[in-house]
């Protein structure tokens, strides 16, 4: 069934198919006829059996034939005897269509729809299963209906297992067995079955049988990919986990008001200019989790003064779990003193009702504290974002002298290591599980040259330094993993922008892997000499970076620049809530529509999308994955719109949807397709707030 | 039971001159057909015959002649097959008394058959039946001896249309090639051993056969099939295969898988021998990077192979490196060097010897291309290229039948009923196309042309004289001295055919166990690769065990046969004694299992494992052809390949105009047709 290469047809056998096909034709246009005129006689389904014996891809017929079916059973239902012969003949005729074709999807769903009758043994179905998977042991066609007639006759999951068993035995380079394989184990872990209560018990075994067939034949893929699911139950955490959050633990918060002292004494990380009279609350986890509000976090606060905090998910499509949740604390109102300093606890966990998107609980009650202050002082200070034009020019930037500056606040970010106790007892088997594959591959790899042994590696390293927190004691592979990914990239030029990817967030994770070598990236932002009171810019340009990752470790930018790589999305950088300013110049950026992430970001004032294609492309393939003024989900924004703004939308719908919520004072589109005349005069009326549009002042 | 009595009578006067028949029982029917054979089947006929019929060679009521043993009555066994067990061609088997049942009308047929399962007569105490006289009195050709050779030659001639007389002095089929009871294959051994005036240079010299628990075996008298000419096993991909499916003789035959090899290691274990990838896959004994190295030698044996030779590609073995050792090859390909996973071994013994070279090269050479000799120190070293060739006939060989044969699944397959099935297919492959089959005919003279002096005949034993162009022998056939008055050149070129190809001799074992080397398999091949058993042990040994499975002995006991080359008959004998030594104390390790040392003594005391055992050394001879054709010995090796093609070229001397066993479109492997799906209900 496998590796024959396809023969040209010969003369003589052509015209016996185009023969074939002639009859076909006559029997189809009559089937056609009866089924048009509800004929369900005896001579009539007879001709629906002859025609799926020859072609069983005719979907139409089967509908037929369920029809017949039905009509038939309600001829006879009181008879058990003749109900059983019909559904017999309806099996029986399967069957010969599946000799013809064992492939047709219709057959199959016939057979199964026949059984869920529940008139028929399901006995014989095994039987049959054991032939057509004897004939073609890959047949993933009659793996489906063997689950389907495995769980019909609660035939047990072990014996299934061992049946997986003896396929990969006979031969190793079948993926549905393997696959069947991970879905038999997912269960019997999930449920706890005698012999399965532990991964720990369980997956070394499964470790063993792999290497067998990775190492036999490195250039058969069904091991791998049984591989690369082994290393994800390895190293998931079922249940979800706080990650990150801003404000940090312990951390104390200095908030400016309107107008802002220059010369306070503590770090830039910390300091936050504030707007309105909100400020964010972020919680990052590690994975998407639904059921984050009031009654699931408690804020114990005196600035909370509003009871009921309103938390919000941070996703682009409208999903209501999301792996980042922000809500918005007040501050209090009128003249406080400007010592004050209040302290915030947010405690979860407590009580359940945080669940991730595969049903498990967050399980680990976690609490930590803050303190906020707030300074108000009468003189302006010199730079206020949104007061002045920001010049993204490198010689705005001045070297963050780290030293002079009390850098526990930032290095805060890295001791929310919260860890549960389930989780230690694993940890140790995890890790030495890791460490003991990547010997393997290390080995494999001394011997062959391998592109999914190096991908393997890499990813296995990964795992390994994920694992291995704190990061102070972190040995760290990253250098090794970037060169793997190169080599790959170098390799295995097909697959290069997967590579790039996963290159851009390793290189992400090392820079924000340790305090050290996020300060060398920080830089204060000033036009004047002093740079006391001034922003920090977290500067990550020129990386060729193609996709942005490690945003659990950046919610305190407020200032980025990532001009000059690889970009083409910016997902995931929703979650930078504090941010102002943005400078995603000199990217790849193909449309409004790969900004959507920034529409979360209401604090963003200055945008630089300059000299990317935004416009340059005629077809956007992810145009369809962004809400649309036909969808039902954003109807009300559209009316609401549609009162306020002419019928550029219609034009410009993408900007529209992305921009309008924003309160821009700075826009940059310079060098982008879409810019013209019309288009500038568009954007204006978006961003009524907009004061300079690429450089230039508006009155 | 019907007999069709009005064919019977219309043509009773040709019965009476036909020496044999062919008898169909359609199950079908419930009845009994028995129709003539003169010549050859008509096409209908055949057609009628093969689908579910079991089709018998048998003496006919009128006929005088008692000699014709059955084809298909085999003698009873432990394990008759079920009734439904169909054969690879789609006929039914039958038990001879099943058949004397339908044939119960023929007295004499019955009163032969009666006689034949007492089981109690041996050859040498048969009365010397009268002989029937044969017709016609002149052949094409005249075959003499029914090993598998002479068969094969008497089924091609006889598929090309010529007349043929095969004749065999002995009563069953086979020759050196068959498979006969525990006492046939005393008697055989020892006829065919003692020079006398017929035979001054027998073929088995040295024959010890040892009896532990007689009372034991002689209650399964007929139980066994022994090989004389083991161990053999098929490959699926080899020229007898190829040979069956060309001439529909794998109708006749069903095959079983050999489930396993093993190979003698370094601590005298048996260690599997990972022959495919999902053997290597399986394998519990090799290391991860073993496994990968080994499969990477089989892919870029398989890229060497699946590419032209006019490519010049990096992926092709270069011709430099075929035309070196295989042995050196191997060290090329890092599969000899000592890898450091691998425990060192105990540096005293001799093992230690073989193993600086790596296992996986041992395995290589000795269990998969099945070298004969030391590569290392002899002076027969096996050349890549031929190495590689052998590997791709083993590779070719996996999963093959699979198709045609259900239970071949791996790359070895073994007949039911022995070895001594084969002939059998053969010769009957050749009565259905015609030729004569006359057993218990010994020929006591040839007769010559006066004036030429060249080959005109033969005299039976019968004293008929019987003419023929074209004469082929088998190798342990002896002029009888009565010749001595016939032409000269025809002494000179028998003269010439006995004393030839001296050269080799290979000495062969046979063991009945009860219990098997392996306690969970009971079909597999052991290899002893040189200087595994003893320092100066120069020729690899192989060992076949075989269970009841495969209706060869009764079921609980086990048959073992090894086989070596050697030069010289002590050489041989040492060989032999060493391998049945090492497989005794591997039968008790294999049988002591968790039981303390102790207990399984006390066991071994009370009930011998070993039961018999027959060594022997055969004399190595190939076919030659003069006037008159001589066949070859059984060989050394463990399939038919070499002989077969020997046997080929053969055939080609002795008629250069015909193809063997033309391709014929009904041919069982053109019928395996890929495209549709078949699936049994």
């Amino acid at each position: 069934m496998h590796g024959r290469p396809r023969k040209p047809l010969k003369p003589e056998d052509a015209a016996a198919s185009a023969a074939k096909a002639e009859k076909l034709r006559v029997l189809q246009s009559q089937f056609l006829h009866n089924h048009h005129n509800h004929i369900y006689s005896k001579e009539a389904v007879e001709l629906s059996t002859k025609l799926l014996e020859t072609n069983p891809e005719l979907y139409t017929a089967w509908n037929y034939r369920k029809l017949a079916v039905q009509h038939k059973l309600t001829e006879n239902d009181s008879d058990p005897d003749s109900l059983k012969s019909i559904l017999d003949e309806e099996l029986r005729v399967v069957e010969s269509a599946l000799r013809q074709n064992f492939k047709s999807y219709g057959a199959w769903h016939h057979r199964k729809w026949i059984l869920s009758k529940g008139h028929s043994s399901i006995d014989n179905e095994l039987r049959l299963l054991d032939k057509f998977q004897k004939a073609d042991s890959r047949n993933f066609h009659a793996w489906n209906y063997r689950r389907f007639v495995a769980a019909s006759m609660n035939r047990s999951e072990e014996d299934e297992l061992k049946y997986t068993e003896d396929m990969i035995c006979n031969n190793f380079s079948n993926y549905s067995a393997w696959h069947n394989r991970s879905l038999l184990l997912s269960n019997l872990l999930k449920r706890k079955v005698e012999g399965f209560v532990s991964k720990e018990k369980v997956l070394p075994d499964e470790y063993e049988f792999v290497h067998q067939a990775i190492f036999t034949d490195p250039d058969d893929q069904s091991g791998w990919f049984y591989h690369l699911w082994l290393l994800d139950q390895t190293v998931r955490v079922d249940s979800p986990q706080l990650v990150s959050s801003w404000p940090t633990p312990g951390s104390d918060l200095i908030l400016l008001g309107d107008r802002c002292l220059d010369g306070c004494a503590s770090s830039p990380f910390t300091r936050f200019h504030l707007d309105s009279r909100t400020f964010p609350l972020v919680l990052y986890f590690n994975q998407a989790v639904e059921g984050v509000n009031s009654s699931t976090i408690t804020v114990d606060s005196e600035l909370n003064t509003n009871k009921d905090l309103v938390w919000k998910p941070l996703s682009s499509c409208n999903s209501k779990a999301a792996q980042v949740w922000v809500t918005q604390l007040n501050l209090p109102d009128g003249n406080t003193h400007s010592s004050k300093v209040f302290p915030v606890e947010v405690s979860l966990g407590h009580s359940q009702g945080i669940i991730s998107s595969s049903g498990f609980h967050y399980s680990n009650p976690f609490c930590f504290a803050f303190r906020v202050s707030l300074q108000f002082v009468e003189t302006q200070p010199v730079e206020a974002l949104g007061k002045e034009i920001i010049s993204w020019r490198d010689e705005s930037f001045h070297n963050y002298n780290a030293h002079s500056q009390d850098s526990s606040p930032i290095s805060s970010l890295y001791q929310l290591s919260i860890k549960n106790d389930n989780e230690l007892t694993d940890f140790e088997w995890r890790a030495a599980t890791i460490a003991k594959e990547i010997d393997h591959f290390r080995e494999l790899l001394s011997l062959i040259n391998c592109k999914i042994g190096k991908l393997t590696l890499a990813r296995l390293l990964m795992a390994h330094d994920a694992m291995m927190c704190p990061p102070a004691n972190k040995i760290s592979h990253s250098e090794e993993v970037l060169e793997l990914y190169n080599d790959l990239m170098r390799l295995d030029p097909t697959h290069v922008q997967y590579y790039k990817d996963q290159h851009s967030l390793v290189l992400l994770q090392q820079v924000t892997s340790n305090w050290e070598s996020l300060l060398s990236r920080c830089f204060h932002y000033s036009n004047s000499p002093s740079n006391r009171g001034s922003p920090m810019c977290l500067q990550l340009k020129n990386l060729s970076l193609s996709r942005l990752g490690s945003f659990d470790k950046l919610l305190w930018v407020q200032m980025l620049d990532l001009s000059h790589n690889e970009l083409r999305s910016i997902e995931g950088l929703e979650a930078l809530q504090l941010l102002s300013c943005l400078n995603l110049s000199n990217n790849i950026l193909g449309s409004f529509t790969a900004l959507e992430p920034i529409r979360q970001l209401k604090s963003l004032r200055a945008l630089n999308i300059s000299y990317n294609e935004i416009g340059a492309h005629s077809i956007d393939t992810t145009k369809y994955l962004c809400s649309s003024p036909l969808s039902h989900s954003v109807g009300s924004e559209w009316n609401h719109g549609q009162t306020v703004i002419d019928d550029d939308i219609k034009s410009y719908w993408e900007a529209y949807f992305i921009l309008k919520g924003l309160n821009l004072t700075q826009f940059d589109i310079v060098g982008n397709a879409i810019v013209n005349e019309k288009f500038k005069s568009f954007l204006i009326k978006v961003l009524p707030g907009l004061k300079w549009l690429d450089g230039e002042q508006l009155h | 039971m019907q007999r069709n009595n009005s064919r019977d009578a219309a043509h009773r006067r040709r019965w009476q001159r036909c020496s044999t028949a062919v008898a169909a029982t359609t199950e079908m029917r419930g009845a009994a057909v028995v129709m003539q054979k003169t010549e050859t089947l008509t096409k209908k006929e055949e057609h009628l015959l093969l689908p579910n019929a079991a089709i018998a060679i048998v003496p006919l009521p009128d006929a005088t002649a008692p000699a014709h043993l059955p084809l298909l009555c085999r003698q009873p066994s432990a394990q008759p097959p079920h009734p439904a067990h169909s054969f690879g061609g789609g006929f039914r088997f039958y038990h001879l008394k099943e058949l004397c049942h339908l044939l119960r009308s023929t007295n004499s047929f019955e009163a032969e058959a009666g006689r034949l399962m007492t089981g109690n007569e041996s050859e040498s105490e048969l009365p010397v039946p009268p002989y029937p006289p044969i017709e016609p009195t002149a052949f094409d050709l005249i075959v003499i001896g029914t090993g598998l050779p002479e068969s094969v030659i008497s089924a091609a001639a006889s598929a090309s249309g010529k007349s043929v007389l095969h004749l065999d002095p002995n009563p069953f089929y086979g020759s050196h090639f068959s498979s006969l009871s525990i006492a046939d294959l005393t008697h055989f051994l020892n006829s065919h051993s003692t020079p006398s005036s017929v035979c001054p240079d027998p073929l088995y010299s040295d024959v010890e056969i040892s009896n532990y628990a007689s009372r034991l075996l002689s209650q399964h008298p007929r139980n066994f099939n022994l090989d004389v000419s083991g161990p053999r096993v098929l490959f699926c991909a080899d020229h007898a295969v190829d040979l069956m499916l060309k001439s529909g003789a794998s109708h006749y035959l069903e095959f079983k898988s050999i489930d396993a090899t093993f190979m003698l290691d370094a601590d005298a274990k048996l260690c599997s021998v990972p022959d495919s990838r999902a053997a290597i896959f399986k394998d519990k004994s090799l290391g991860l990077m073993e496994k990968n190295q080994l499969m990477r030698f089989f892919k870029l044996v398989q890229g060497h192979l699946s590419l032209d030779e006019s490519e010049e590609n990096d992926v092709r073995i270069s011709e430099e490196d075929l035309d070196s050792p295989f042995a050196d090859f191997l060290t090329k390909m890092k599969l000899s060097h000592k890898i450091k996973s691998y425990s060192p071994f105990p540096p005293v013994t001799f093992f230690s010897i073989i193993y600086l070279w790596h296992l996986i090269a041992c395995i290589v050479l000795y269990a998969i291309a099945m070298a004969d000799y030391d590569q290392e120190v002899s002076e027969y070293v096996l050349k890549t290229r031929d190495g590689i060739n052998r590997l791709a006939l083993y590779n070719s060989s996996i999963g093959r039948l699979v198709l045609m044969f259900q239970n071949a699944l791996g790359a070895l397959i073994y007949p039911i009923y022995g070895q001594g099935e084969l002939p059998q297919a053969f010769c009957r492959r050749a009565a259905v196309k015609g030729c004569l089959y006359v057993l218990r005919m010994p020929v006591i003279s040839l007769l010559t042309d006066q004036n030429s002096g060249s080959y005109k005949g033969v005299r039976l034993a019968s004293g008929q004289d019987i003419l023929s162009h074209k004469l082929v022998l088998d190798p342990s056939f002896t002029v009888p001295g009565s010749l001595a008055s016939s032409h000269q050149q025809l002494q000179e070129s028998f003269q010439a055919f006995s004393l030839s190809d001296n050269k080799g001799k290979v000495a062969r074992g046979i063991c009945i166990t009860r219990s098997s080397l392996k306690p969970d398999l009971s079909n597999f091949l052991v290899i002893f690769p040189p200087r595994s058993l003893f320092p100066e042990q120069v020729t690899s040994i192989r060992v076949l065990q075989l269970g009841g499975n495969l209706a060869v002995c009764p079921v609980g006991m086990f048959v073992l046969y090894f086989s070596a080359l050697c030069d010289e008959v002590n050489q041989g004998k040492k060989l032999l004694h060493a391998a049945l030594s090492a497989l005794q104390k591997l039968l008790v390790t294999g049988t002591a299992g968790n039981s303390s040392t102790a207990q399984s003594e006390d066991m071994e005391e009370a009930k011998p494992t070993l039961l018999w055992s027959a060594l022997y050394i055969q004399d190595l001879s190939l076919g030659q052809f003069g006037s008159i054709i001589s066949t070859p010995t059984p060989d050394g090796n463990l399939n038919y390949n070499d002989l077969l093609d020997a046997t080929e070229k053969l055939y080609w001397k002795l008629y250069p105009k015909e193809e063997l066993f033309p391709e014929t479109t009904s041919s069982p492997e053109n019928s395996e047709d890929d495209a549709g799906l078949t699936l049994e209900s």
